[in-house]
C-alpha cells in the first residue's frame, strides 16, 4: 500500500459515518434451522428453560453510500440462498426491525479491529465485480451473528445466555439490536512510536515497572543489560529497539530457562536442553536424520533418491518434517480463536522449513479441566472445560479443514489442574524434495513478507505468552488474540510452493511470536537487514511503527528473495491473489535498521540482540516420587469397574471430535483415526500414503500421561515416550526409524521443585531416546502454566506430550486393533508390575499414591522391535497397546471393535512380584505397566510369531470367539463377562461435545 | 487423450487428489485457477471435462460455495452454458458440487433457483464413510456401476428442494443420480450424513452432462483407502476409480479431444 494511498483512505475515513444498511437473514424453515436446535438443546442443558424457541441467523451491513437498489442487488445475488434464507432489509433511516411479542434479539459483533474473515471475503468480491467501478468506500462491509430467542427473559439473562453460547467479551461485543452497529471505525492519524524510552537513569524497581507497564515480559536483570548497553551507546532506546529486545528475549522465543544455567542441587547444569534432549539426537547420529533442532521443524528422511520409482516417488528423494507447538494461554482467554491460530501457526512453521514443505497431516491434543466440573466450582476468570474443549475443538476444525490438511492423530486428558490453564498443542508433518531441506539468506537479497495483512492484533503475544494467567487476564490480555483466516494461509501455500518449484527464493520463515520482528531478526542475525516499515500493507492506517514491527497478524512470511527473481516471484503471489510486498535487504553491515517514512526509527547491533541476553543461574531441586504407598485395592466389581473406566473422559470415544475433522482430505489415508467393523474402534495411530507411487508409510502418533507426573516426573516422560512409540509401532511403525518430538508443558520454573521435575524429566528423555533409539527431531516448551486466583496459585501437572513419527516400510503391512476372525489366538507382549500410581483405576477409588509406570529400558527396545519384525512379516492379525485401564480396557475395545468375542485367562500373563497389599486381580486387570501390547495371531502363525519373542515376556492368553461376549477368567473361574453391545456403549457414553 | 479443466481457487484442496483420480483414469489435466477463466474463457473451448474439486473455496465465507458460485454466475455463466450445449461434461465434487448449485447451471438459464445445499441436519461437519447407489438417470454412465463406498465429509450438504413439485420433476426426469445407500437394519442416520431429501447424494442436469455429489469418490482408488480394509481380501483398487474412469470415458464420447 502506498503511503499517500493510506492518507486518502484515512481522511475518507475521518468523515462521520452514517448508520449502515443492515441485512439479517434466517433459515426460511424453522424445522430445518440446526444451529437453533443445538442452541436450544444446550440451553436446556444448562438448566435455562423459560426459552421457548431460538433462531440462529447472520448479519451484514452494508456501506450507507449505496443505493437502494444497489443493495438489493448485492442481498439477491450474493447474501441470501433464494431456497433457503429469507431476508430482512433495514435501510440507514429505519430503526430496530420489529419483533413478536416475546421475542428477544441478541445481536453479536467482533470488537473493532478484531479479523473477520466473512466481511473481508464480501468486500473482496464486492470490490471485484457489483461495486468494481465504485469509490473503495462502498464496499465496507461488516458481519455478525443475530440470534431471536422466545421466552420471558431479563436483558440480564440474555446477556448470560449470549456470553454462555454465543460470543467470547475477549473479541466480540454484545448488543440487543443491529441498529448500533457501525461499519469499521474509522482510523485515528497515524501513530507515533516514541524515539527515545529514557531508561538509562532508572534504578532497578523503575526499570521493572517500564518492563511491567510496557508488557515487555524483562527481568531486573535483564533489563540492566539493556541498560548497560545503552549506557555504552550513550543513549536512550527508540521505543521500536526496546520492543525488539522484549520480543527476541522472551521465553518464548529464546528459552531461556532451558538454554540457561541451572543449580540443580549443587551442581550446575549448562544449558539442560543440550545436555538431555540434543546430547540424545547427537549421540545416536543416525543417518536419516537430515536437520535437526535448528530450522522451523526436524526434517528426516522419507523416502531416499536411490530407491527411484516413477512420478511422485521417483528421482530426488524426499524427505518428511515434523512440529509440535503449545498455544495454552490465547486458547485459555479465547478457545476457538486460540486453538485456530495455533493450528495456523505450527502450519506456517512447516511452510517454513528448508525451503518450505507441503503440510500433509496436523495432530492436535487437548489438556483441559474435568468436563463434569460443577459450574459453581469454575474458578472465577476462566471457562468451563467442556466450553474451552468445544471451543478448540471448532479451532482446529475451522483451520485443518479449510486448509486442505488431514487432521488425523492426537489426544484428550482431563486433570482439575487444568482447569485455569489448559493445553493446547497443533502439530503438523510436512512433506519436501530432500533438495529443499535447507537454505541461506544471501547479502542485498529483498526482505519479501507474503499472506496476510497487518494490524494491532496479537500485540505482545510472545511476551504474554511467558507469563502466569490470573482472574483479570481476559481483560489485559485481550490484544494478544487474534481470529484465523486460513483461507489466506492457503494462497500463501499455494503461491509459496509454485515458487519454491521455481527456485524463486533462497530463505523462508514464518511470521510467529514477535511478528515481523523475530522473522526478520533471525533471518538477518548474520547479515544485518535493512526494514522499511511503511512499506508493510496494513489492514487499516494509524499503526505505530513500532506496532507494525512486532505486529503478530497471523497467516504471515518473510522470504529472502534474490534481486534478480523479485519480478518473477511477485507474479506468482499476483497470479494467486496473495500479498507479497519488498519491505527492505538483507545488507551484510550486520545491524538491524528500521526505517518509517525515511525516518531512523531504530538501529540495533544484531550481536547483541541475539547475544547479549544475560544467562542468570535458576535453582532446581529434585523431590522423590511419591511412592510411600504400594498396595493396590481389590476390585468388588470388575465388570462394573471396567465400565466405568469405558466411560472415563481419557479413556471413552473421541469420536464426537475426531469425526469434525476432515482425516480424508488429500487421499493419503491408509489407516484411520477410527477403525474396525463398524468404525468406531480407537485406532493407536494414523498411516498415511504420501506418495502416489511408493507403497512406503508414515505412522503419526503421540504419548502423555500427565497424571503420573505429579507422583513421579522421570517415570512420566519415560512412560509417555514409551506409549508413542508402542502407538506407532503398533499399526506397523519400525521402532528403527522413528523420531520423536518432545512438547513440555510446565508450571513456574522459577519455583525450584517445578524446575527440579524439568531436570529429571529432561533426564528421562535422554535416557529414553538412547535405549530406544529414537531421536528428538524437535521439540517445545512452555514454562509458566499456572492460574492465579484469589486463594493461591494452581500450577499444571508436569505435561510432556510426545509425538512420534515412524516410517512404514510397506503399507500393505498396516494392522489395525480391531479383532478379525474367531478362532484366532490373542497373546500378550509385556511383563505386568503392581503399577497403579495415578491410574485411571485408582482415579474411580479416589486414591492416587502408588508405583507409577515407567518401561524397562533395558528390555523395552527389543520387545517394541520383535512386534514390528512380527507385523512386518504379516503375521500380525490385530495390535493393540495396553495403556489407560490396562489390560481390560485394552480387551475390550479390541472386542467391540471388532465385533468378536474374547476369551481370555488373566493367569496366563507374565506377572511380577506384587508387593505387600497389592490385590493381584486388579494388577492383572487394571495396572498401566508400560510396553506391553495384546496381539492376535492366526492358528497357523503362532509358531512364527512366538519365535520372534524368545528371549521376551510373551504368553498365549486366549481366543477370538464368535460368542459376542469379553469373557475374562482366573483359571477356570470367570472373573468379568460383558456382553460387546454394552461395553460400546460405554464407550460412546461419555463426554459428546 | 480426454483433456480435463481442474477449475482451482483460493481454499479449493481436493485438486491433487481429483487430478490423479482423473490422470489414472485416462484424462490429461490441466490445472486452470478462475482468475484465469474469467480472463480467457476459451480455455474452455479445447476441453471435454470441466471439473470442480472439493475444498473451502473462499473459506465457504457467507455460504459454502456461494462466492464461487457468484463468480461463475457473474462472469462465466454464457461460456459455461456454451460448454455443456456442445456436449462437455461439468463434474462438481462436494464443494465443487456446492458451488455448481449456487451457479444454476443445474437448472433452465434464467430461472429461479429451486434446489440448494443446506447445513447439516447435526450442524456439524462431519467426515465419515458412506454408500452411494447410482439411480437411472440421464447420466447414462452410472448405470454401470455397483454400490459405491466413500468418504463424506462436508458440513452443508443437505440436499433440499424449494417444494415437493421440485423434487417430483427432479425424480419423473432422470436427475436424481446418486443416493446414499441404507443396508436393511441401518438407520437413517448416519447412513444417510446430513439429511438430505430422499437421501440424495448428487443430482445431474437435464442433458446428463453436468453432475454433483457431496461425497468424495478420488478418496477411494487405492487398494487401502477403505476404513476396513485390514478385514478383507487384498484389493487392486477403489470403486471411486470405476466412477472416474467412466466420467472420463463418457466425456471423451460427447466431446472428443
Amino acid at each position: 500500500m502506498q503511503s499517500n494511498g493510506t492518507a486518502r483512505t484515512a481522511a475518507a475515513l475521518l468523515q462521520p459515518m452514517a448508520r449502515p444498511w443492515r441485512v439479517e437473514i434466517f433459515a426460511r424453515e424453522p424445522a430445518v434451522d440446526s444451529k437453533a436446535h443445538g442452541a436450544l438443546k444446550r440451553l436446556h442443558e444448562a438448566g435455562t428453560s423459560s426459552v421457548r424457541s431460538v433462531r440462529v441467523g447472520r448479519g451484514y451491513l452494508l456501506s450507507p453510500l449505496l443505493a437502494a437498489r444497489t443493495v438489493q442487488t448485492i442481498v439477491e445475488r450474493l447474501l441470501v440462498d433464494p431456497v433457503l434464507d429469507r431476508a430482512t432489509l433495514l435501510a440507514p433511516s429505519d430503526d430496530a426491525a420489529p419483533l413478536a411479542p416475546g421475542v428477544h434479539r441478541l445481536c453479536i459483533a467482533r470488537k473493532p479491529g478484531v479479523m473477520d474473515p466473512v466481511a473481508s471475503s464480501v468486500m473482496r468480491a464486492l470490490r471485484r465485480s457489483l461495486l468494481a467501478d465504485k469509490p473503495e468506500e462502498t464496499a465496507r462491509v461488516g458481519y455478525f451473528q443475530v440470534i431471536e430467542l422466545e421466552g420471558a427473559l431479563s436483558r440480564a439473562e440474555l446477556e448470560r445466555i449470549a456470553r454462555q453460547l454465543f460470543a467470547n467479551d475477549v473479541v466480540d461485543d454484545i448488543h440487543l439490536d443491529a441498529s448500533v452497529l457501525m461499519l469499521p471505525a474509522p482510523a485515528k492519524a497515524k501513530a507515533r512510536s516514541a524515539m527515545s524510552v529514557p531508561l538509562r537513569h532508572l534504578d532497578e524497581s523503575a526499570l521493572l515497572e517500564l518492563s511491567r507497564a510496557g508488557q515487555l515480559s524483562l527481568s531486573a536483570t535483564e533489563m540492566r543489560a539493556i541498560q548497560a548497553h545503552y549506557q555504552e551507546l550513550g543513549r536512550e532506546p527508540s521505543a521500536c529497539e526496546l520492543e525488539t529486545i522484549a520480543q527476541t528475549w522472551s521465553e518464548h522465543c529464546k528459552h531461556k530457562t532451558f538454554t540457561g544455567r541451572i543449580d540443580f542441587d549443587g551442581e550446575l547444569i549448562d544449558n539442560l536442553l543440550k545436555q538431555t534432549i540434543k546430547r540424545a539426537t547427537l549421540e545416536l547420529n543416525k543417518p536419516w536424520c537430515v536437520s535437526v533442532f535448528h530450522d522451523n521443524a526436524g526434517i528426516i528422511e522419507f523416502l531416499p533418491a536411490s530407491s527411484s520409482g516413477s512420478g511422485d516417488a521417483g528421482g530426488t528423494g524426499w524427505n518428511v518434517c515434523f512440529k509440535v507447538e503449545t498455544h495454552n494461554h490465547p486458547s485459555a482467554i479465547d478457545p476457538f480463536g486460540g486453538a485456530g491460530t495455533g493450528v495456523g501457526g505450527v502450519i506456517r512453521d512447516i511452510l517454513g522449513v528448508g525451503l518450505g514443505a507441503k503440510p500433509i497431516a496436523t495432530t492436535d491434543a487437548f489438556f483441559v479441566g474435568p468436563l463434569d466440573l460443577p459450574a459453581s466450582q469454575v474458578p472465577k476468570g476462566c471457562m468451563h472445560p467442556a466450553r474451552i474443549l468445544r471451543g478448540v475443538v471448532a479451532g482446529v476444525r475451522d483451520y485443518g479443514n479449510p486448509m486442505g490438511i488431514p487432521t488425523v492423530n492426537g489426544g484428550l486428558w482431563t486433570h482439575a489442574r487444568y482447569v485455569g490453564n489448559p493445553l493446547v498443542y497443533a502439530g503438523t508433518v510436512g512433506l519436501l524434495p530432500a533438495a529443499c531441506s535447507f537454505k541461506s539468506v544471501q547479502k542485498h537479497d529483498r526482505i519479501v513478507v507474503v499472506g496476510g495483512r497487518t494490524g494491532r492484533d496479537g500485540i505482545h503475544g510472545a511476551t504474554f505468552s511467558s507469563i502466569e494467567l490470573a482472574e483479570e487476564s481476559q481483560v489485559v490480555s485481550s490484544s494478544a488474540v487474534q481470529i484465523g483466516d486460513p483461507i489466506t494461509e492457503k494462497r500463501v501455500q499455494d503461491a509459496l510452493l509454485l515458487a519454491r518449484d521455481l527456485g524463486l527464493y533462497r530463505a523462508i520463515t514464518d511470521c510467529g511470536a514477535g511478528g515481523l520482528s523475530s522473522a526478520v531478526g533471525e533471518m538477518g542475525a548474520e547479515l544485518g537487514a535493512r526494514v522499511h516499515l511503511e512499506r508493510v500493507p496494513l489492514k487499516y492506517p494509524g499503526l505505530a511503527a513500532h506496532e507494525i514491527w512486532i505486529s503478530e497478524a497471523q497467516e504471515r512470511m518473510v522470504l529472502a528473495v534474490d534481486p534478480a527473481q523479485l519480478a518473477a516471484l511477485l507474479a506468482i503471489f499476483e497470479a494467486e491473489d496473495c500479498d507479497a510486498t519488498d519491505i527492505g535487504e538483507f545488507t551484510g553491515n550486520g545491524r538491524l535498521e528500521l526505517l518509517d517514512d525515511g525516518e531512523r526509527v531504530g538501529d540495533l547491533d544484531m550481536h547483541f540482540l541475539h547475544e547479549g541476553t544475560p544467562r542468570p543461574v535458576r535453582r532446581a531441586t529434585a523431590r522423590a516420587p511419591r511412592q510411600e504407598d504400594l498396595s493396590v485395592p481389590a476390585c468388588a466389581d470388575p465388570a462394573r469397574m471396567l465400565h466405568m473406566l469405558l466411560a472415563h473422559p481419557d479413556v471413552s470415544s473421541r469420536e464426537w471430535i475426531v469425526r469434525q475433522y476432515d482425516h480424508e482430505v488429500q487421499g493419503t489415508s491408509v489407516i484411520k483415526p477410527h477403525v474396525g467393523a463398524r468404525g468406531d474402534g480407537p485406532g493407536n495411530a494414523s498411516v498415511l500414503q504420501p506418495l502416489w507411487d511408493s507403497a512406503r508409510g508414515i505412522a503419526i502418533a503421540c504419548g502423555a500421561s500427565p497424571r503420573y507426573g505429579l507422583l513421579d516426573p522421570w517415570a512420566m516422560a519415560t512412560a509417555s515416550i514409551d506409549e508413542a512409540l508402542r502407538n506407532a509401532v503398533a499399526v506397523g511403525g519400525d521402532p528403527e526409524q522413528t523420531a520423536i518430538l518432545d512438547n513440555f508443558s510446565w508450571g513456574n520454573c522459577e519455583k525450584p521443585e517445578h524446575l527440579g521435575d524439568l531436570v529429571l524429566a529432561s533426564r528421562a528423555c535422554y535416557a529414553a531416546a538412547k535405549a530406544f533409539g529414537t531421536p528428538f527431531i524437535s521439540g517445545k516448551d512452555s514454562l509458566n502454566n499456572e492460574f492465579k486466583t484469589a486463594s493461591g496459585t494452581i500450577a499444571i501437572p508436569p505435561t510432556l506430550y510426545v509425538s512420534a513419527l515412524a516410517i512404514v516400510p510397506d503399507v500393505a503391512r498396516s494392522v489395525t486393533m480391531d479383532l478379525k476372525r474367531s478362532g484366532n489366538v490373542l497373546y500378550i507382549v509385556g511383563m505386568t508390575h503392581a503399577e497403579l500410581g495415578a491410574s485411571v483405576y485408582f482415579e474411580q477409588l479416589g486414591r492416587e499414591q502408588g508405583r507409577v509406570p515407567r518401561p524397562d529400558l533395558a528390555l523395552a527396545p527389543a520387545a517394541l522391535r520383535a512386534v514390528h519384525r512380527a507385523i512386518a512379516t504379516g503375521l500380525v492379525r490385530a495390535c493393540h497397546d495396553l495403556s489407560e485401564g490396562g489390560l481390560a480396557v485394552a480387551a475390550a475395545e479390541m472386542a467391540f471393535a471388532g465385533d468378536l468375542g474374547l476369551d481370555v485367562d488373566l493367569e496366563r500373563m507374565p506377572l511380577a512380584p506384587l508387593p505387600d497389599k497389592a490385590d493381584e486381580l486388579a494388577v492383572r486387570l487394571f495396572s498401566e505397566s508400560c510396553t506391553r501390547f495384546l496381539i492376535e495371531v492366526e492358528p497357523e502363525h503362532c509358531a512364527a510369531f512366538e519365535a520372534l519373542f524368545a528371549r521376551l515376556d510373551l504368553a498365549r492368553l486366549g481366543t477370538v470367539t464368535a460368542s459376542g461376549r469379553l469373557v475374562l477368567r482366573s483359571g477356570a473361574r470367570v472373573v468379568l463377562e460383558s456382553p460387546l453391545e454394552s461395553l460400546r456403549s460405554a464407550h460412546h457414553g461419555g463426554f459428546q461435545g | 487423450m480426454t483433456k480435463a479443466l481442474l477449475l482451482r481457487t483460493a481454499g479449493t484442496n481436493c485438486d491433487r487428489e481429483t487430478q490423479r483420480a482423473l490422470e489414472l483414469a485416462g484424462a490429461k489435466v490441466e490445472r486452470v485457477h478462475v482468475k484465469r477463466l474469467i480472463e480467457t474463457p476459451a480455455l474452455l473451448s479445447s476441453a471435454s471435462l470441466l471439473v470442480l474439486p472439493g475444498g473451502f473455496s473462499y473459506g465457504d465465507d457467507v455460504a459454502a460455495g456461494r462466492l464461487l458460485g457468484f463468480e461463475l454466475r457473474q462472469f462465466l455463466s454464457t461460456p459455461l452454458a456454451r460448454f455443456v450445449e456442445q456436449g462437455g461434461h461439468v463434474l462438481g465434487v462436494c464443494n465443487g458440487f456446492q458451488v455448481l448449485v449456487d451457479s444454476g447451471l443445474f437448472e433452465p438459464a434464467g430461472a429461479e433457483r429451486s434446489l440448494a445445499l443446506g447445513p447439516n441436519e447435526s450442524a456439524r461437519f462431519e467426515c465419515r464413510w458412506v454408500v452411494l447407489e447410482p439411480a437411472k438417470c440421464q447420466a447414462k454412465w452410472l448405470a454401470a456401476l455397483g454400490p459405491l463406498p466413500m468418504p463424506s465429509a462436508h458440513g452443508e450438504g443437505r440436499f433440499t428442494v424449494r417444494d415437493a413439485q421440485t423434487l417430483a420433476l427432479l425424480e419423473s426426469s432422470g436427475r436424481v443420480a446418486l443416493r446414499y445407500a441404507k443396508a436393511p437394519g441401518e438407520s437413517e442416520y448416519p447412513s444417510s450424513p446430513n439429511g438430505s431429501v430422499g437421501r440424495i447424494a448428487g443430482i445431474c442436469d437435464a442433458t446428463g452432462r453436468v453432475l454433483g455429489l457431496m461425497p468424495h469418490p478420488e478418496r477411494n482408488i487405492t487398494a487401502w483407502h477403505l476404513p476396513d480394509w485390514t478385514r478383507r481380501a487384498p484389493r487392486r483398487e477403489g470403486e471411486g476409480l470405476a466412477f472416474y474412469r467412466g466420467l472420463v470415458t463418457a466425456a471423451q464420447a460427447a466431446r472428443p479431444t
